[in-house]
């Protein structure tokens, strides 16, 4: 807490890393690469590591998740790296502590959580966001938190200078576009299949038509992910959006570097980092 | 009269259009889901307003559920205790043998009127996926039940059952592996399988419009209640008993009565093995407010919000959160919440069945074994209305195990 507050001053001179960032991409004509991984994921030590190291690897936006019990939009994947963030002791607290570590170090790279509104809910939403910023992050995605039900956290998000980023879906219809897109910012986050994370993957055709239409209606960037799990189907989503996320297929070449007792085996951080530079270049040489 | 004073002041008019009872319920989901939630939503608005449809409803729930169900004067339970006259509503005895199968043919027929043409559920002892897959039969949907590891060890019975019925049951091997986590599971195939699957709901939870939806199909109890009553005792009853998990029986028998001043509702959480042993399921009783499987409402959780294990005897009652329409009721103290243990449930589960000829779920024994409290020390004249939502032959093994026997 007490270094939260300090660092709120610096943390607020730096909002809009985000614009920032889409903003050089778009100037060297690149898309962008999002990173997801879990917080606190395979322990609180590698993952420290993991998350110094992706700005250098070549992930533009840094997407870390808040582990949550019951995470209803994530696949096998994810669902086991909440459970190994869980062992090494994540709390959300911890996960602020691990964004204040890196942005101690790097001022440039935007950060966003995503996560499950339920812990955020009970750590008392005002005090969340504030703690948010005051440690360096850019922005936030609330997995259940649909247009309907956000006020409650949109606005006090926006009110402090974090971003509130929306995810619009292939179910999203035009009735309902309007409102996902009011009070969105930063970027939008396109869910290219109707299915949990890393379930199934999206054709090239039906995301391109999706995302001409939603240019029609917003000047956002567009993110697209969910499903995206090879440098190959990076660089196809890359020609049509803005970035791409990459999620579980990280957590998994995570996964595939513990031991029997899910511990990290050595090189667990250079494996992944060389994983995530594979993406970069494919995203970025689109 | 009564009319006036519920329009004025009624505590069952909501929710409100976007879900809301206070400040519970809502339509807390992912965006994929939220024009599904509403596509159900708007189909069930009009198939309230479409006399055909309750038409149809009404058919099946007498010629095929059985309904109306008998109240029953449990008049050796009533002697033994001494004090209030104790009327049973007899909701083991619909077909599949629970309360479940009221809101299954509702949002079955709701189903087959939006086209839909696969179903899903999640259960915990099993009684609402038998009864999904009953009525899945009857119309001919293939139909995939999401059921905990933990409890498809615990209910074989209703497992057998359900793939009898032609129900896929498929184990949810994650988190606490019970009922919360088979919810989960329910609605990741939802988001997975967005145009051709109805998502059939077993508890007045999830988002909106469910916790209202399956309270109306299940408030036919309370509405067979008051006839019945006032057939046998030409007046309504002094007070309702009912057990709580989720919380769809009690919303049942208490709805039709709510704008009732002088009727008392009590409502029976599982307090497992004690609520001061942390080992329990009673949301209202020990949990806090929080947000989830769509809805906000009281949920068992720690202090970083993650959502913890429920404990309990009863496979139905095992779950870490309740309805939202009884967080609000809670809220406005209009229901008494109270809780009964793992061992006071076994013993108003034997109590029951030696004095009465009925064998009750573990469920609804929460509810006996309150009964078996406050009855006493009310006066005779007092009409006490507990609703046996549920037969107990599928607990027969967990009972045995408990009392040592072997079967």
């Amino acid at each position: 807490m007490k270094s939260a507050l300090a660092s709120q001053s610096n943390a607020t001179a730096d909002s809009g890393r985000i614009a920032a960032r889409f903003a050089s991409l778009k100037a060297r004509q690149q898309s962008g690469l999002v990173t997801f991984i879990t917080a606190g994921d395979p322990d609180l030590e590698i993952c420290t590591k993991l998350l110094a190291g992706l700005p250098k690897a070549g992930a533009d936006i840094i997407e870390l998740g808040m582990p949550f019990s019951d995470p209803m939009a994530d696949g096998p994947s994810i669902q086991s790296a909440n459970l190994r963030a869980f062992k090494a002791g994540v709390k959300l607290s911890k996960v602020l502590d691990l964004v204040r570590g890196f942005r101690e170090r790097d001022k440039d790279t935007p950060l966003v959580l995503m996560g499950y509104y339920n812990p955020v809910y009970v750590y008392g939403v005002e005090k969340f966001v504030r703690d948010a910023k005051g440690v360096g992050v850019d922005g936030i995605i609330i997995v259940d938190t649909p247009p309907e039900e956000d006020a409650e956290i949109c606005q006090p998000s926006l009110n402090q200078g974090l971003n509130f980023i929306r995810l619009i879906t292939p179910t999203t219809d035009a009735k309902r576009l309007p409102a996902v897109l009011h009070n969105a910012s930063g970027f939008l986050y396109y869910v290219s299949i109707t299915g949990t994370t890393g379930s199934k993957s999206a054709g090239a055709e039906p995301v391109r038509a999706a995302l001409a239409e939603l240019r029609r209606h917003t000047s956002l960037p567009i993110a697209v992910g969910f499903g995206i799990t090879t440098p190959d189907q990076a660089k196809t989503m890359a020609q049509t959006s803005d970035a791409v996320v990459v999620g579980s297929a990280i957590v998994n070449r995570i996964a595939s570097n513990l031991d029997g007792q899910g511990h990290a085996k050595v090189g667990l951080v250079e494996d992944v980092l060389g994983f995530v530079e594979s993406l970069a270049k494919a995203a970025h040489n689109r | 009269m009564q009319n006036n004073a519920r329009k004025q002041n009624s505590f069952r008019s909501g929710p409100d259009e976007a879900g809301h009872f206070g400040i519970y319920g809502g339509r807390f989901v992912a965006e994929t889901l939220m024009p599904l939630v509403l596509a159900v939503e708007k189909a069930y608005n009009e198939a309230k307003a479409d006399p055909k449809f309750q038409e149809e409803l009404d058919y099946y729930l007498k010629h095929y559920v059985g309904r109306p169900s008998p109240l029953f004067y449990a008049q050796r339970l009533t002697e033994k205790l001494g004090g209030a006259k104790i009327y049973f509503k007899r909701d083991e005895l619909n077909h599949t043998g629970a309360h479940k199968i009221n809101h299954c043919m509702g949002q079955i027929l709701l189903a087959k009127r939006m086209g839909k043409t696969r179903i899903i559920a999640e259960t915990g002892a099993g009684q609402h996926g038998v009864a999904t897959a009953t009525v899945a039969a009857l119309f001919n949907l293939p139909c995939v039940v999401y059921m905990g590891e933990v409890d498809i060890e615990r209910q074989k019975p209703n497992v057998f059952r359900m793939k009898l019925l032609g129900a896929e049951v498929r184990p949810v091997t994650s988190g606490s592996r019970s009922l919360k986590d088979a919810m989960n599971g329910a609605l990741r195939d939802w988001v997975g399988n967005v145009e051709d699957t109805f998502y059939i709901i077993g508890t007045v939870g999830g988002p909106h419009p469910y916790p209202a939806m399956v309270r109306d199909f299940q408030s036919i109890i309370g509405r067979e209640v008051r006839q019945q009553i006032l057939e046998a005792e030409k007046r309504l009853p002094d007070s309702l008993v009912a057990c709580v998990g989720g919380g769809s029986n009690a919303m049942g028998l208490f709805y039709d009565f709510l704008d009732e001043p002088n009727i008392t509702m009590h409502a029976v959480e599982a307090a497992g093995h004690g609520i001061d042993t942390g080992l329990h399921a009673a949301a209202l009783t020990g949990g806090t407010a929080g947000i989830l499987h769509g809805m906000r409402s009281y949920f068992l959780q720690d202090d970083d919000g993650q959502i913890q294990e429920a404990h309990s005897i009863s496979a139905g009652l095992d779950y870490p959160g309740v309805g939202p329409e009884h967080a609000w009721l809670k809220e406005t103290k209009r229901v008494n919440y109270v809780s009964a243990t793992d061992e006071e449930a076994l013993a108003a589960f034997q109590s029951c069945s030696k004095l009465e000829g009925i064998i009750p779920a573990l469920e609804p024994s929460h509810a006996l074994a309150f009964v078996m409290k406050i009855a006493p020390s009310l006066p005779k004249t007092h009409l006490m209305v507990v609703n046996i939502c549920g037969r107990g032959d599928k607990d027969i093994f967990t009972v045995a195990e408990k009392l040592g026997v072997k079967l």
